[in-house]
Formats: C-alpha cells, sequence, structure tokens
C-alpha cells in the first residue's frame, strides 16, 4: 500500500475514531454532573409554582385579612404557620408575599443588565476617554456600599411612585421604587465583566470584517460582539437575581422597603427580633423561603458558571 | 514599589472627588430640609428664607457643594438678605473634618456623633475579618485537600447555605438558639440586646459576652463565600507544574501544601478582603438594629428614619473613604507579598 | 552489566469525560547506569506518562498504573510505601520538566527551590544547602551566583530558569536524572547550551540520563541508545547509531524522512506522515500504526507485533521488512 493518499488514511482513522461530544452535550453533561444545580433548578420551579400557584388557592384578600384577636398566634391547623402581629395569616402571606419578592428580584435584574450591558458595551467598545469617564464613574459607585446606598435612596424616594391597580390588584408603589434603585446600584459588576468581553472581542477579526463592510457601529455592537458575550451575561444575571432578592429583603427587614400590606418575605421580617422568643414562626417561615429561594439561585448560577467555563471545572467536584 | 503606591494613590483622589459629587447630589435631592429643622414653625416665607439663607441653600448648586466640600468660613455669607454678604462663615467644609451639625440632636457636630460610636462598629468588625481571614483559609484548604469526598460535598454544600442566608436570618436563628432556647434549656446563654447589662455595667467581660453573638452573625457569610473561593484557589494551584516539580523532589506532602501550594493560592485572598469591607459594613447595620448594638451601622438608621441629612452624608462620606482606604491597603499589601510585583 | 532502571509491561489508564485513555501499554525497557536513553514520539505517544509512572507522579484520579513492574536499584518501585518514594524522588531520581516558565514556583526565592531538597533528603542545615546551592548554579553556568540564590525566577531568563531546573534535579546526586522535553519550550541557540551542559554534567557526574524529545536532531546528539514510541507502545529500540543508519520500524522511517536536511536540494517537498495519532480510547485491531503505514501487509491488521529482537540489541514491533516490503519471517 505504498503511497496512500492521506485523505483515504484519515477516513480509515476516523471510523475508529472516538467520537467528539458537541459542546452542547458537553455543556449538558457538565450542567448535569453538577447535582446541586439540577436540585436548584427543581427546587426554584416548586418556589415559583409555590407562590404563583398558591394565588390559586388563596386570594390576596385573605393574605391581608386582619384578625387580632388572633395576633400572634402559633402554628395550628388552621394557620399552618401561625399569624402576624396583626392577625394576619403567615402561611398565604408568604404566598403572596413570594410572588412580590421573585418578581422584584426578576425585575431589578433586567434594569442592571440593561444599564450594565449598555455601560460595559459603550465603554469596552468605544475606549478612550469614554471608556476612562465610564470605568471613573462606575468605580466610584462600586466604592459605596450598596445597602447604604439602597436605604438613602429608598428612604427618600419611597414615596414618589402611587400605589398601582394591575390585574385588579393593589400594588404599593414602593415595588417600582424598589426595583428601580436595586437596578441602579448593581450594575457595575456586569458593566465591568461586559465591558472586558467588548475589549477583547473588537480586536477580532469578525469585527474587523464587519468595519470593512460597512456595517454600523450599533449594528457591531448588538448583532455582532454582543451574542458573543451572552455566556457571562447569563451566568451574572441569574446570580444577580439572588443578590436582588437579597437586597429587598434586606431594606424591606429594616422597615424602608416594600411598604405593607403588599406582602414581601423581607417586610414579613421586620421588627421580628422583637418577638424572637416569643413568636419564632414570625420570621422562621418567611426567612426559610428567603434562604431556599436565594440557595437554589446559587447553585443554578454555579452550574451555569461551571457549564460554560471549562476551566471552572476544577472545582465542579 | 514605592511608583507603584504613588499611582494608585494619585488614582484614589478622583476617584473621592467623584464620590463626593454622587453623594452631594443625592443629597441635595433627598428631603427637604427646611422642613425637618425647623418643624412646624416655619410656615412663612420669610422664615423659610431666613432659614434657607442661613443653611445656604440658597447659593447656585456649584457654591453649595464648593462650601460643603471645603467650608465658607474662609469667605463672607449674606445672612440678612440684602445682597450684601457681612456675616463670615463658620462651616470648614468635609476636607477639613466638619460635616455640618446634627438636625436631630441639635447643635452637635455630626463628626462628634459618629466619631462617638465608631468604636463600638470596629470593635465588631475587626475581629469580624480577622475570623474571616482564618476560617476561609482553613476550611478552604481542607476542602481542597479532600475533593471529591464526602467532607469536601458536605463542606461545599454547607458554605453554599452559609453565604445564601440574609444576615438577619442568621442573626435571628443565632439569637433564638443561643440566647432563647440556651436559656430555656437551663444551659449558659449568650446575651442578645446591646453591649452590656446594665446592671453589671460596661466591663470587658460583658463586652466580650455581648460581642460573641453579633460578630458570628457577621463573620458567617463572608466565611462561607471566602472558604469556596480559597478552594478554588487551592485546586488550581495544585493542579500547577511547580507543584508537580516540587513532588518530582520528593518533598513530602505537607511541605508541597503548606511550602508551595498555601502561598500562591492565599496571596488573591488579599485582594478579595478589600473588597469585603463595604459588604461587612452593610451587614453591621443589620446586625447592629437585630442585637441594638450601639454602633454607626444603628446610627445610621436611626438617622436616617429621621431624615437627619447632615448625619446621614457624613456616614455615607466616611464610609466611602474608608471603603478606599482599605483596598488601596489591601493592594499595596498584595503588591509586598507578590514577588512578582515586588521585584519587577 | 545490570540496568539501574527497568520498565516491565507498565500500562498506564485515564479516566476521561470521553472514555477510557490507554496511554501506556505494556511498555517494557531498561536504562543502563551512566548511559543516555532517548525517548522519541510524537505528542500524546506515552513518552511523558511512562517517567511519570517511573516518579509514581500520575495524579489518582484521573490516572492509574493499572500493570506492570518498575524496577529501580532491584526494587520494585510500584510496591514501596509512599515516604521511601519520597526519598527515592529528589535524592535518587531526578526530573526536569518541559516548561521552565511555569515549571517554578514564582512566590519562592530560587536558592529556596534548589536548596530545600537538600534539607529534607540529606538533612543539610539551611547554610551548607546554600553553600552547595552556590556551588550547583556555577556547575549548570549561572553567573553571579550569590545574588541568583535571593532572586525569584521570573526575574530570569527561560534558559536560566530551565539550567535552575536542572540544579534542582540534580541537587542531590540522584542516580537517574529524567529530562521531560526540556529544550522543547526554549529558542535553539539556548537549546544547544542546555543539550551542552547535560552532557557536560553526565561526564563529570557519572549519572544516567533519560532524554525525552519529539526532536530527532536532539536525540542523535545525546543518547547512547534510543527508544521509538508511538500510541503507547514502544515500536524500536536500539543504540543511536545504529537506529538513525538502519531505522527498521516504518514509524521511524517515516519520522527521519520528515527532517529537513540541511543537504537536500531544495527543490523536495518533505515528506509527512499522513493521517493522526490514535486517540487512545477505541483500540483498533492489529498495530497502531497500520492506518498511516505505507508498508502493511494484512497480517498488520488483524495482530498487533509483539517487540522482537532483530539484530545485535536492535528490537523493533513490525510484522513487515521494510527492505524487502514483504512479512519479515520469524
Amino acid at each position: 500500500m505504498m503511497g496512500t493518499a492521506e485523505s483515504d488514511v484519515i477516513k480509515i482513522q476516523e471510523e475508529f475514531k472516538t467520537e467528539a461530544l458537541t459542546p452542547g452535550q458537553l455543556m449538558r453533561m457538565r450542567f448535569v454532573r453538577h447535582k446541586m444545580a439540577v436540585f436548584g433548578l427543581v427546587m426554584l420551579v416548586v418556589l415559583i409554582l409555590y407562590s404563583f400557584g398558591g394565588a390559586l388557592f388563596f386570594s390576596e384578600a385573605q393574605a391581608n385579612f386582619t384578625d387580632t384577636k388572633l395576633r400572634l398566634s402559633s402554628p395550628s391547623a388552621a394557620h399552618p404557620f401561625g399569624t402576624d402581629t396583626v392577625g394576619r395569616d403567615i402561611l398565604i402571606r408568604t404566598i403572596y408575599g413570594g410572588q412580590i419578592s421573585l418578581l422584584i428580584g426578576m425585575a431589578a435584574v433586567v434594569v442592571e443588565v440593561v444599564l450594565g450591558v449598555l455601560i460595559g458595551a459603550i465603554a469596552g467598545y468605544y475606549g478612550g476617554w469614554i471608556d476612562g469617564l465610564l470605568m471613573r464613574f462606575t468605580e466610584a459607585m462600586f466604592n459605596i456600599p450598596q445597602l447604604f446606598l439602597l436605604l438613602v435612596m429608598a428612604k427618600f424616594f419611597g414615596g414618589s411612585v402611587p400605589d398601582i391597580n394591575l390585574f385588579g390588584r393593589q400594588f404599593s408603589g414602593s415595588v417600582i421604587v424598589i426595583i428601580v434603585i436595586i437596578g441602579l446600584t448593581s450594575w457595575m459588576y456586569l458593566a465591568r465583566i461586559v465591558r472586558a468581553n467588548f475589549l477583547s472581542l473588537k480586536e477580532r477579526e469578525f469585527v474587523l470584517a464587519a468595519h470593512t463592510t460597512g456595517t454600523s457601529n450599533l449594528s457591531i455592537i448588538f448583532q455582532h460582539i454582543l451574542p458573543n458575550s451572552i455566556a457571562p451575561i447569563i451566568v451574572s444575571g441569574t446570580l444577580s437575581v439572588a443578590n436582588a432578592i437579597l437586597s429587598e429583603a434586606y431594606i424591606s427587614f429594616l422597615g424602608l422597603g416594600v411598604k405593607p400590606p403588599t406582602a414581601t418575605w423581607g417586610n414579613m421580617l421586620e421588627g421580628a427580633y422583637n418577638y424572637v422568643a416569643t413568636a419564632p414562626w414570625l420570621w422562621i417561615f418567611p426567612g426559610l423561603l428567603i434562604v431556599l429561594t436565594v440557595l437554589s439561585i446559587n447553585f443554578v448560577g454555579d452550574g451555569l458558571r461551571d457549564a460554560v467555563d471549562p476551566h471552572a471545572l476544577i472545582d465542579a467536584g | 514599589m514605592s511608583r507603584y503606591i504613588i499611582r494608585r494613590l494619585l488614582q484614589a483622589i478622583p476617584l473621592l472627588f467623584i464620590i463626593s459629587v454622587l453623594l452631594f447630589v443625592l443629597m441635595i435631592n433627598t428631603g427637604d430640609p427646611l422642613s425637618t429643622l425647623g418643624g412646624r414653625r416655619v410656615t412663612r416665607p420669610e422664615d423659610r428664607e431666613r432659614l434657607s439663607r442661613q443653611l445656604g441653600l440658597d447659593q447656585p448648586i456649584y457654591k453649595q457643594y464648593l462650601f460643603w466640600l471645603i467650608g465658607n468660613d474662609w469667605t463672607k455669607v449674606d445672612m440678612e438678605g440684602d445682597g450684601i454678604a457681612e456675616t463670615p462663615g463658620t462651616r470648614k467644609g468635609i476636607l477639613r473634618g466638619d460635616f455640618g451639625t446634627s438636625m436631630v440632636q441639635r447643635g452637635k457636630a455630626v463628626t462628634e456623633i459618629i466619631l462617638d460610636r465608631l468604636p463600638n462598629t470596629l470593635i465588631l468588625m475587626i475581629p469580624a475579618e480577622i475570623i474571616v481571614i482564618i476560617l476561609s483559609l482553613a476550611v478552604g484548604v481542607y476542602s481542597a485537600l479532600r475533593q471529591y469526598t464526602v467532607t469536601d460535598h458536605i463542606i461545599t454544600g454547607l458554605s453554599f447555605i452559609g453565604y445564601s442566608m440574609p444576615i438577619f436570618f442568621i442573626a435571628l436563628v443565632s439569637m433564638y438558639i443561643f440566647g432563647v432556647n440556651f436559656k430555656a434549656w437551663g444551659l449558659p446563654y449568650l446575651p442578645t440586646v446591646g453591649m452590656f447589662d446594665p446592671k453589671i455595667g460596661k466591663t470587658t467581660g460583658q463586652v466580650l459576652l455581648h460581642m460573641v453573638l453579633p460578630i458570628f452573625s457577621l463573620t458567617v457569610i463572608s466565611a462561607a463565600g471566602y472558604s469556596r473561593f480559597v478552594r478554588s484557589q487551592m485546586l488550581e494551584v495544585i493542579s500547577e507544574d511547580y507543584i508537580r516539580t516540587a513532588r518530582s523532589k520528593g518533598l513530602p506532602n505537607r511541605m508541597v501544601i503548606t511550602g508551595h501550594a498555601l502561598k500562591n493560592a492565599a496571596l488573591p485572598l488579599v485582594t478579595i478582603i478589600g473588597l469585603d469591607i463595604p459588604l461587612l459594613l452593610g451587614g453591621a447595620v443589620v446586625t447592629e438594629s437585630i442585637f441594638a448594638w450601639p454602633g454607626m451601622g444603628r446610627l445610621f438608621i436611626d438617622h436616617l428614619s429621621r431624615s437627619d441629612t447632615p448625619v446621614v452624608m457624613g456616614i455615607l462620606m466616611m464610609i466611602s473613604v474608608a471603603v478606599i482606604l482599605s483596598q488601596l491597603i489591601t493592594d499595596i499589601i498584595y503588591a509586598w507579598l507578590d514577588p512578582r510585583i515586588r521585584y519587577s | 552489566m545490570e540496568p539501574i532502571l527497568t520498565l516491565e509491561n507498565v500500562e498506564v489508564k485515564f479516566q476521561t469525560l470521553g472514555g477510557i485513555v490507554n496511554a501506556v501499554n505494556g511498555v517494557t525497557y531498561s536504562v543502563e547506569a551512566g548511559k543516555t536513553l532517548g525517548i522519541v514520539g510524537e505528542s500524546g505517544c506515552g513518552k511523558s506518562v511512562s517517567m511519570l509512572a517511573v516518579m509514581r507522579l500520575i495524579q489518582d484520579p484521573p490516572g492509574k498504573i493499572t500493570a506492570g513492574r518498575i524496577f529501580f536499584k532491584g526494587q520494585n518501585l510500584l510496591e514501596i510505601s509512599e515516604e521511601k518514594m519520597e526519598h527515592t524522588r529528589g535524592a535518587e531520581i531526578g526530573m526536569v520538566f518541559q516548561d521552565p516558565m511555569t515549571s517554578l514556583n514564582p512566590v519562592l526565592t530560587v536558592g529556596r527551590q534548589i536548596g530545600e531538597s537538600m534539607v529534607v533528603h540529606k538533612g543539610f542545615s539551611h547554610d551548607q544547602a546554600e553553600e552547595r546551592t552556590i556551588e550547583l548554579l556555577n556547575l549548570v553556568g549561572i553567573a553571579n551566583a550569590e545574588q541568583r540564590i535571593k532572586e525569584y525566577p521570573h526575574q530570569l531568563s527561560g534558559g536560566m530558569r530551565q539550567r535552575v531546573g536542572i540544579a534542582m534535579a540534580l541537587a542531590c546526586t540522584p542516580d537517574i536524572l529524567i529530562a521531560d522535553e526540556p529544550t522543547t519550550a526554549l529558542d535553539v541557540t539556548i537549546q544547544a547550551q542546555i543539550v551542552e551542559l547535560t552532557k557536560r554534567l553526565q561526564k563529570e557526574l557519572g549519572m544516567a540520563v533519560i532524554w525525552i524529545s519529539h526532536d530527532l536532531g536532539v536525540i542523535a546528539e545525546l543518547a547512547d541508545r534510543v527508544i521509538v514510541m508511538y500510541a503507547g507502545y514502544v515500536v524500536e529500540e536500539a543504540d543511536v547509531f545504529e537506529l538513525y543508519e538502519k531505522p527498521s520500524h516504518p514509524y521511524t522511517l517515516s519520522l527521519l524522512k520528515s527532517l529537513p536536511r540541511v543537504d537536500s536540494s531544495g527543490g523536495e517537498r518533505l515528506t509527512t506522515i499522513p493521517g493522526f495519532p490514535p486517540d487512545g480510547i477505541k483500540i483498533m485491531p492489529g498495530c497502531p500504526f497500520a492506518p498511516r503505514c505505507s508498508f502493511t501487509v494484512d497480517h498488520c491488521r488483524q495482530e498487533n507485533p509483539p517487540l522482537v529482537l532483530i539484530g545485535k540489541d536492535h528490537k523493533i514491533a513490525c510484522w513487515v521488512d521494510v527492505n524487502t516490503g514483504l512479512e519479515r519471517s520469524v
């Protein structure tokens, strides 16, 4: 068989080569290997069903129904999670509170992602003094602890949005305020990531090619470079939901967040430390729900991170 | 190395400037100090005008910022509203430590109020940070060396839970278990309110006892998060070529881990700790509120809820400076510790 | 003379996401004291892995030595305790690695990295170790040794770092020096220096050297004896002159033919070996080189040829005689 053509040789060898796994298969394999991530996903689905599905069984009126005769009663058949300081059923409140907490978490992340991507993309793409200015600004905001900023903004803009009526339900205007301010104070981390991505990607050939064919800058940013940066945005965005839910919980706990009677898991805990000994059910149930939600999101986010970054596989365990 | 320090210092200055502008803009737009300060007495327009002049609110924005920054005791202000500036100003500006006077505790300098409470927060935060560093190193390394084992999985799981908990939940749970239930079960229990028992007085022993639960609450989240970081750093370092070289020299495992791996793995922790300061400060706000600890965090909440803008802004400015400084210091420490930067 | 190191049917496998990789498949060879053995082959042929197996540095998971024996000075290294093995590594067998940039610890001084094996294995005090380190640095041709021992790896050039690597490996005067592609990451001129250095050191210190490379030119300069590896198997083994004059395995032939030659007329195309090396996961029946070989007969695709003696100290694993193109008669 002297002088076999290269193509023939490769054909024979190909038959015996192990099939390479597709990137999609590899990603899914890594994600599933991460059993915690799967567990987190399942848990999230359960929690979403609880909060939104639970509304099918209980009305909001029931959530806000006060009965001072029953105030601070411990868990019982009638009230499985007990009642709060004005006699409202805690179980039903956690259902409706969950809706708001989860909604705030996700909506705030939308604001955050929009801001972070815009600022990061513009800074990374245009460079020069625009980049310098935006990055100084980003760093300045980074250096002010988020909780402090949130508290100040919540206090002073808290009452600026009137209550809204949507789908026949009444929402405290503070919900909108909270969503906006959380978004306004969380975008910095994402902006940095997106900027770094853009800085490296804009030198690549496909961008240069797009330039030479006369594609507009805007188009290059959104149609060419951005789709290549999707992975870190998704990972960061997922983990940000956890942070947003926690942020809302923190400021509501301190009394400057969403105003009752609109319930959130955070504001249900307001003042609960006065009843640590006497009525632990006040804070145990909403608290546990927050922990479970944040934990699940962190699991999922961690799994996503491992799935898109092969280097992170080292500690996938 | 000294060039590096100078460069970082110079970078910090415009940053502080931008932060001061941001905070000032925030301050200007929040609340109406006139109504807060004057209360119901300020209804007549002449009174409002007079108050406005006294507080310097009638000046254009850039002048207000200037006076806020460097005071107005070097110039005269118009107190009588006749267009003639005749009264010398009394403010020194924040650059000289004058953050104005509190609107709630009338007449008392903001600086005094804050510095009064600052040490209380520091005695919570500094031990907390030290414990966080020690714990994350210990747990992270321990976990990394036992990768794939059940112990590692358990520690990883617990770490996840630890940093998924809001700090107030940790505080409440620890209060419940160690404060309430221990007492109920006749076990020695930990106090949950304030800095000391007023019946016993402010002794060192009392303060130490009262510090336990707040510090515990402050450390859990950070320790859990950073132990994961140390773990992944350690795993990465262990797979590096120079570790294989160390093993090929027949060095015992302990020496490879502590002498070769640890220093490389622990180094990034220095920078991370610098970034932790803002989080710890935020945690202090919540923790002090729950445990009724008389620190700066609780001061912030108290005065914020009563719209005492000077105190609030004073605290914010101090905190931002502290954050920038701590990052600067940790960066310098890092540069000093890493021979690649120190001897470049 | 009894060889100082002998590998017998050593097998090493790795568990990966894609399946089990058979990195080393029943490899047998020996090294004589004071002589240089060159191991040649493409990336992934198992040459480095077999050396890591000797040092018991295979990470488990994902790798494992699944079969074989490794005799060093009469003892099977695979059976001794980890403690004894630690002594063997560093004190009796030293290893130099490919990439001088990443093989040295960036946060420890050069002096510390060279001296520590002496402190551990020979009980030297720190002063004694420092003294000896300066000697070693001079030995490997690094000037200003007193200054250098306080410096860090990033302050040295690539060539100097590799010399440090060699000094580290030789610190306790081992019986064998294993060099795993030590010059691949270096400039050609520095490469020549390191090769010269190694030859000189061997003459002065008398240790055995195992030099792994894919570069036939370097092997020709250094080795007394050469083994050629492919897909985790030894396919040819001979004294260096014999190998270059009478290469008998088709793979060796192709390797030699693919070298650009100074005396070529310049118009010829470089011969390359068609196809690609197997990934070690799916094992085909027959000889692993058969798909890329120009000398195959039917037997080649049916049975994997064993390593047999075909001349004085010359072994190959092949069914075919490359001179005639016909199957070899046993």
